[in-house]
């Protein structure tokens, strides 16, 4: 798996979509990514910010989940 | 253990023709399916050894066969993470003593959402029970322009799928009769494995000390844990936590990471279910209302906005609204004792009666209005799905001091009483989380701590203008704001140690709340609350009304202060006053300190009865106030100096003082260790804070 290829999700811009190339993450976490639907090859979007900046609204498998910059900085994707 | 919620039990146990559980994600509207299947024939207890609470209930299939429905835990998969999702597991597989495995499952689906929601339902197929899958809301899955062709999803799950709108009723009798139909199959589809994958999994059932029809799905469960969940498996010899490490190690090796493909071979199957069954209404993606919503409740300055006037609101509610009720029930229990001191001549009986047990248990039946609202108002952010928004506007804040922000709430909660905070605190699933959570929500000032204020900030400041008097109210709020996020952070770093958990964090679209729903868990806490706080406060309750009265004095004219001095708490007061001394107070405050352990209010008329002044009373304590003014020490200085008020308020800050929060934590951690530890710090940390606003005061020149 690619896991140095393309940028981490966390550098995307609000509206952003993009397709999930791998992974850069602790084993634990990663399976738990996973099972939440974000797998390799999916699509997401971003949506919007917390008030704060973080965490990130993001659209996967057209369901919302929000994460954290720090968890998102481990997921590489590809902008599409 | 358990104690029926309601009604009687007519149908004795030995009759129940089906053992049902009903699983799914978290916002499936699994629970509201439990309560329209079971009604008030429900029961909730624990489950043995762990704080999860275990749900039951009974319902009748078609024919009027009598099932016990078992609401699990939601969750989102069985690789579990939390003690509740563990939970689902174990009942999954057979392994929980005294709680049978499932005749059925009823996997509940948000069609809505369903490609995630599948991802349960395919883990459940892979388990050789019987599945039905209901799909719920369908309604809104229409109105998102979502077309789910039913035949098509039966036909690629292989089991019943029964399409719902539980808020409306529709649905349950296809429901029940598919639940009923027998016999019922076990699945005969699932995921497939990567084939070396496979082959593992077949090696590994093979040597599982298990029911054969559980080893596959325990083997692949086994096969998918990461080394540290691997370590802390119990159920299994060593040799076999070996086997599965070496095994993992081949697959490895065979270019397959154990962890993520079976993930993948999920996702994969479920992309070709949905490509068959779920029809998008076109790729016009309309923007829905829940999205227009967010744009407004999570904006950067309308998100806090709506925010702060919703929790505005929740607390309004809470203490004044929960005022009325409550004044009926300090009204009520004071008329009670004095109907009993009315009919009954003078004895200990009497005093134990009135002054121990009635007014004792009606000091903590007095906060059940404030727990329903909060509950209310809970529930209703819950259902809706603000909670979730909530969590996402505060998680920056309160991860500063390594807190999630699903903690954000039962600390808000706390404001009103550290009770409901801490029942709140369910919804976190990382048990360090929450634990720290438990321990500092306490910190936060609740309703109890007001009429101590009170009275110290009249005795500080008799004449002072009412901004004065609110000015010194809204520090003592912020010190303990202030010390619960010191603390948390500290906790985090020294007792909590180890990496901050992610944030995964599902923000599901608004709905409009089910009230029977709310109505029914609201019930449900206030029965939970009355009964497992209720018999610790009646005993202890009893325990220091007995340390106040006993043992008497010889005059039998003793006046009641007298009496207090005489009393075993009045000798620890004495024995206590070398501690605090160095705080500025005397035996008497000792006492006051003592008696209030149970209930911090008590303070004040334990006040009373040590100065023996009549009116003890929350409401005019003008007299109490002048009598401790005049209070003074042998020297002649007065006792009650600003630095003394301050130091007690401070005091009452911090410290535990609560015996009905330390029942709920025991109750919410079970084990003595946690409660124990709370009491232990807190008071640690009160003392240290009197000490240095009263030494400290001095040193800067103050009286």
């Amino acid at each position: 798996m690619s896991a140095e290829a393309g940028e981490p999700l966390s550098a995307l811009p609000l509206g952003q979509k993009a397709r999930v190339l791998g992974f850069n993450l602790p084993p634990e976490q990663h399976q738990r990514i996973l099972e939440m639907g974000l797998t390799v090859g999916v699509q997401c979007e971003v949506i919007r910010f917390a008030p704060m900046g973080d965490p990130i609204d993001i659209k996967v498998r057209g369901y919302h989940l929000s994460l954290r910059k720090k968890d998102a900085a481990g997921v590489r994707v590809e902008r599409l | 253990m358990s104690a029926p919620v309601s009604t009687s039990d007519p149908i004795a146990s030995r009759d129940v023709k089906r053992h049902v559980a009903i699983a799914g994600n978290p916002n499936c509207g699994k629970s509201t399916i439990f309560n329209v299947l079971t009604g008030l024939r429900q029961k909730v207890g624990n489950y043995p050894g762990v704080t999860v609470e275990k749900k039951t209930g009974r319902f009748f299939g078609s024919h009027g066969e009598p099932m016990e429905l078992l609401d699990l835990p939601g969750s989102y998969s069985l690789q579990v993470r939390s003690p509740d999702e563990a939970v689902a597991r174990d009942v999954l597989l057979g392994r929980l003593p005294g709680t049978p495995r499932p005749d059925v499952i009823i996997c509940v689906v948000d069609a809505s959402n369903l490609e995630r929601n599948l991802y349960l339902v395919a883990q459940m197929l892979e388990l050789s029970i019987p599945v039905v899958v209901a799909l719920n809301m369908v309604d809104v899955a229409e109105k998102n322009g979502v077309v789910i062709d039913l035949m098509a999803l039966r036909e690629k799950l292989g089991v019943p799928v029964i399409p719902m709108v539980a808020t409306k009723g529709v649905g349950f009798i296809e429901l029940r009769q598919a639940v009923s139909r027998s016999p019922l199959p076990p699945p005969s589809l699932c995921a497939q494995m990567p084939i070396v994958l496979e082959r593992e999994v077949m090696a590994l059932a093979k040597s599982l000390p298990v029911p054969a029809e559980v080893a596959r799905g325990e083997a692949l469960l086994l096969l998918t844990l990461h080394d540290k969940a691997l370590d802390e498996v119990t159920h299994h010899d060593s040799q076999i936590i070996a086997a599965t490490k070496v095994a993992q190690q081949r697959l490895r090796t065979a270019g397959l990471d154990p962890l993520s493909a079976p993930v993948d071979a999920r996702y994969d199957w479920i992309g070709t279910i949905c490509a068959a069954a779920h029809h998008a209404g076109g790729s016009h993606h309309a923007v829905s209302l829940s999205d227009k919503l967010d744009g407004w409740l999570t904006h950067r300055v309308w998100g806090w906005v709506a925010f702060l006037a919703m929790m505005t609101l929740m607390f309004f509610c809470i203490f004044t609204i929960a005022q009325v009720p409550m004044d009926w029930i300090k009204d009520g229990a004071g008329a009670l004792a004095k109907w009993v001191a009315g009919h009954m001549p003078e004895s200990e009986l009497r005093g134990l009666l009135t002054d121990g047990i009635i007014a004792g248990v009606g000091n903590v039946v007095v906060f059940l209005p404030q727990i329903l609202i909060l509950y209310f108002f809970l529930g209703i952010l819950e259902d809706t799905g603000y909670m979730a928004r909530a969590a996402f506007i505060m998680d920056r804040l309160m991860s500063k001091v390594g807190l999630h922000g699903k903690s954000f709430i039962p600390m808000l909660s706390s404001f009103a009483c550290a009770i409901p905070g801490i029942m709140a605190t369910r919804t976190i699933e990382q048990r360090k989380d929450r634990f720290v959570t438990i321990l500092v929500a306490p910190l936060m000032s609740c309703s109890a701590r007001v009429p101590v204020y009170t009275l110290m900030i009249a005795v500080l400041l008799p004449v002072a203008s009412g901004w004065k008097k609110a000015g010194i109210m809204l520090c003592m709020y912020v010190i303990g704001i202030v010390a619960a996020f010191c603390m948390a952070w500290l906790f985090k770093k020294k007792l909590f140690k180890g990496e901050t958990p992610m944030l995964l964090l599902e923000m599901p679209p608004y709905r409009l709340p089910s009230f029977r729903s709310i109505a029914v868990r609201m019930w449900e806490r206030a029965g939970l609350f009355l009964r497992r706080a209720g018999t610790v406060i009646l005993a202890l309750s009893v325990l220091l009304w007995a340390l106040v009265n006993y043992p008497k004095p010889a005059d039998p004219k003793a006046s009641r202060s007298e009496v207090v001095a005489h009393s075993i708490a009045g000798r620890m007061g004495h024995a206590l006053e070398p501690v605090i001394a160095p705080l500025g107070y005397d035996w008497k405050i000792g006492i006051g300190l003592i008696g209030s352990f149970a209930a911090r209010e008590v303070f004040v008329g334990t006040m009373a009865i040590v100065y023996n002044v009549e009116s003890g009373d929350e409401e005019n304590i003008v007299p109490l106030r002048d009598t401790m003014l005049a209070e003074k020490r042998a020297d002649g200085s007065p006792i009650f100096t600003p630095l003394v008020c301050l130091g007690l308020m401070v005091f009452y800050v911090l410290a535990m003082q609560c015996i009905s929060t330390v029942a709920i934590v025991r109750r919410e951690t079970n084990s003595w260790r946690w409660p124990l530890f709370q009491i232990a710090y807190m008071t640690v940390l009160a003392w240290i804070g009197a000490f240095i606003v009263y030494q400290g005061g001095r040193l800067l020149g103050f009286q």
